[in-house]
């Protein structure tokens, strides 16, 4: 009978990692290919970009070459370079925002799906054949939406950027533009992903609450999760709102929308606090110190804020923050809850 | 049931499951032995899997129920240690690679032999790059089976395994399943509407109607209990006296099933014979859908 006793007894650890491997395995779609795939993408149109923008010039005589930029390079002053600096970080940033914004639906719909479709296939049954608890199913899936999708974004960003710059050298030396001190600034680029990296966990944060409504969703449903988790909110925020126009009561409806309806579906956005008037305390300006990406861009309120310490103190300070993470880890523990009773789905 | 109180793999008293009005189990006493194999008959709506969601713990209900000593409603991680359960075809997850799946049972399951489930799997056609998705669906079963018969575990439970497949599968499902997993340490419960194909490994049959078990004894017992007679016509008012439990035409004769009449007494109204599973179902559920 002990034919097998030499096996070792996984530890809840590498069951964790077991747990978490099996929503990659299911999901490599969005977590892996849709990331990198958007990041050839937009390498393939810049480079097309790059192409256009030759021909073009050349078919009207433009002379780009005569455009010395290495000199330019030369004669800026410190405070132009950082300027500088700071909006190739802008421009790096943006033109990566569509992975982010992949990323949002990606765990969106991946959380709403999460304990819902396996109970709709049935291989929930499977599932719980294994001694594998049903408290550590659910938080590998919270991991895989706030840990694993974000990180390998982020992977995808970095390659992205590291090839856009090259791509963007390669033109500049085409042109006879020595590259080097304007467009590669090694501990610039690192700073910069860095911090992307340190979005990661704040964004963890922020997200828990969409990420318990969304589970929870998932797993209380008995079919057609999306509409218990868009729709409910977005009726209750039409009743409010219409209470509100009646002035029969003093609730305002603005409040009900960014508060509770913004927190609970729309979370999952990276970097969604910025705006949702955490902000607003006054916790960063352009006055900071010490903070270059700051200086004089102003206007690049978004980009400011995701990337300078004050504003990233400045959400990790919020009430806004923590009140929606217990908020979350409150509707997570309710989702295992109903992880334990529901087996089964109406399809 | 033979089982001794040290040896029991499931205990229940009093299990009872109601689905609103519905009674699906009606205070249910079971006892499974070590080592036995139980096939539990119903019909549709009878409460067997019902009995079987409860036993696995994925299921409430009211009333004891313990199975390896162990509450399947709180300790269903543990008990899953030592139970397997293939509830019908087609609940491995279809974006599985066969390669992934034994990874992954073999990284969560103390008691999985990685080698056991190689050595199944090369017996069949499946390729380890495949996804369950594109595997019939015999082969999903046989992919099931393979993980399950490669965790040693004391209590195997089959839902309805065969549900769908062809023969060829249906019989090598149980001959495997016999020869290459089944031995005297290990219980196995199993419900089927295939009777006939079951008849001869089983070791206890119970037979589930509305929520009750109204037949919970041992093959022997049964083989003693219940008796099967050709009789020709002219006997055929004297069988009839003795209450049988149905009587049917063959051939111009009638068969009679009876139930704890005395062997010698039926010996004289015609030829004896053990009556099959099926045809005690027939005669037990008899107005179960009227």
């Amino acid at each position: 009978m002990n034919t097998v006793a030499t096996t070792t007894a996984p530890t809840s650890l590498s069951t964790f990692t077991w747990l978490v491997k099996r929503e990659y395995w299911e999901h490599r779609g969005g977590f892996f290919w849709a990331p990198f795939i958007i990041a050839l993408v937009i390498l393939a149109i810049t480079l097309m970009v790059m192409i256009t923008a030759d021909v073009t010039a050349h078919q009207h005589g433009v002379n780009l070459s005569g455009l010395n930029l290495g000199q330019l390079a030369e004669k800026m002053t410190a405070e132009n370079t950082a300027k500088f600096a700071a909006g190739v970080d802008i421009g790096l940033l943006g033109m990566s925002a569509p992975i982010g914004i992949a990323l949002t639906f990606v765990v969106f719909f991946y959380l709403l799906g999460a304990l819902y479709d396996d109970r709709r296939d049935r291989s929930v049954l499977f599932w719980k054949s294994l001694p594998v608890s049903d408290l550590d199913t659910v938080l590998s899936k919270v991991a895989a939406a706030v840990l694993v999708a974000p990180l390998l974004a982020v992977a995808a960003i970095i390659l992205l950027n590291i090839a856009f710059l090259i791509l963007a050298s390669l033109y500049a030396i085409l042109h006879g533009v020595n590259p080097l001190p304007l467009l590669w600034a090694p501990d610039h680029l690192i700073a910069l992903w860095f911090r992307l990296l340190v979005l990661i966990p704040i964004n963890a944060l922020w997200a828990l609450p969409t990420v318990g409504w969304l589970l929870l969703c998932s797993s209380f449903a008995r079919s057609k999760p999306f509409l218990w988790a868009v729709l409910l909110p977005l009726l209750v925020g039409f009743v409010v709102s219409w209470i509100n126009l009646m002035q029969q009561f003093a609730l305002p409806s603005t409040w009900y929308w960014k508060n509770i309806f913004g927190r609970l579906v729309l979370s999952v956005v990276p970097a969604g606090w910025v705006g949702s008037g955490v902000r607003s305390a006054g916790t960063f300006g352009i006055s900071s110190v010490g903070d270059n990406i700051n200086i004089g861009l102003g206007k690049f309120d978004f980009i400011n804020s995701i990337l300078s310490v004050d504003g990233l103190l400045g959400v990790l300070l919020s009430p806004e923050l923590w009140i929606g993470a217990i908020a979350g880890v409150a509707m997570i523990a309710a989702a295992i809850y109903y992880r334990e009773k529901r087996t089964e789905a109406y399809s | 049931m033979t089982a001794d109180a040290s040896n029991t793999i499931v205990q229940a008293r009093g299990l009872s499951k109601r689905y609103g009005a519905t009674v699906a189990l009606d205070h249910v006493d079971l006892d499974i032995g070590a080592g036995r194999i139980v096939g539990l008959i119903g019909p549709n709506g009878a409460g067997k899997t019902t009995a079987l969601k409860a036993i696995l713990g994925l299921a409430e209900f009211d009333g004891e129920l313990s199975v390896l000593g162990l509450n399947p409603r709180t300790q269903r991680a543990q008990l899953m240690q030592q139970v397997c359960f293939i509830a019908d075809v087609a609940v491995l997850p279809r974006w599985l690679r066969v390669g992934d799946a034994v990874d992954f049972v073999g990284g969560v399951h103390p008691r999985f032999s990685r080698e056991k489930c190689l050595a199944f799997l090369t017996r069949t056609k499946i390729k380890p790059t495949q996804c369950v998705r594109e595997l019939s669906k015999g082969m999903v079963v046989q992919l099931h089976l393979a993980l399950v018969m490669a965790i040693d575990a004391k209590l195997l439970v089959l839902d309805e395994p065969t549900l769908g497949l062809d023969i060829l599968y249906r019989k090598e499902f149980y001959a495997s399943l016999l020869n290459d997993y089944f031995d005297e340490q290990k219980t196995i419960l199993v419900t089927t509407h295939q009777v006939e194909e079951i008849e001869h490994i089983l070791t206890d049959l119970i037979f589930i109607k509305d929520g009750k078990l109204i037949l919970n004894a041992s093959m022997e017992d049964i083989g003693e209990r219940y008796t099967e007679v050709m009789v020709a016509p002219d006997k055929a008012e004297a069988a009839r006296a003795l209450k049988p439990l149905s009587e049917r035409q063959v051939f111009g004769k009638s068969i009679f099933l009876f139930d704890g009449v005395d062997h010698a007494q039926l010996a004289q109204l015609g030829e004896l014979h053990k009556p099959n599973i099926a045809d005690l179902f027939v005669a037990t559920m008899k107005g179960t859908y009227a």
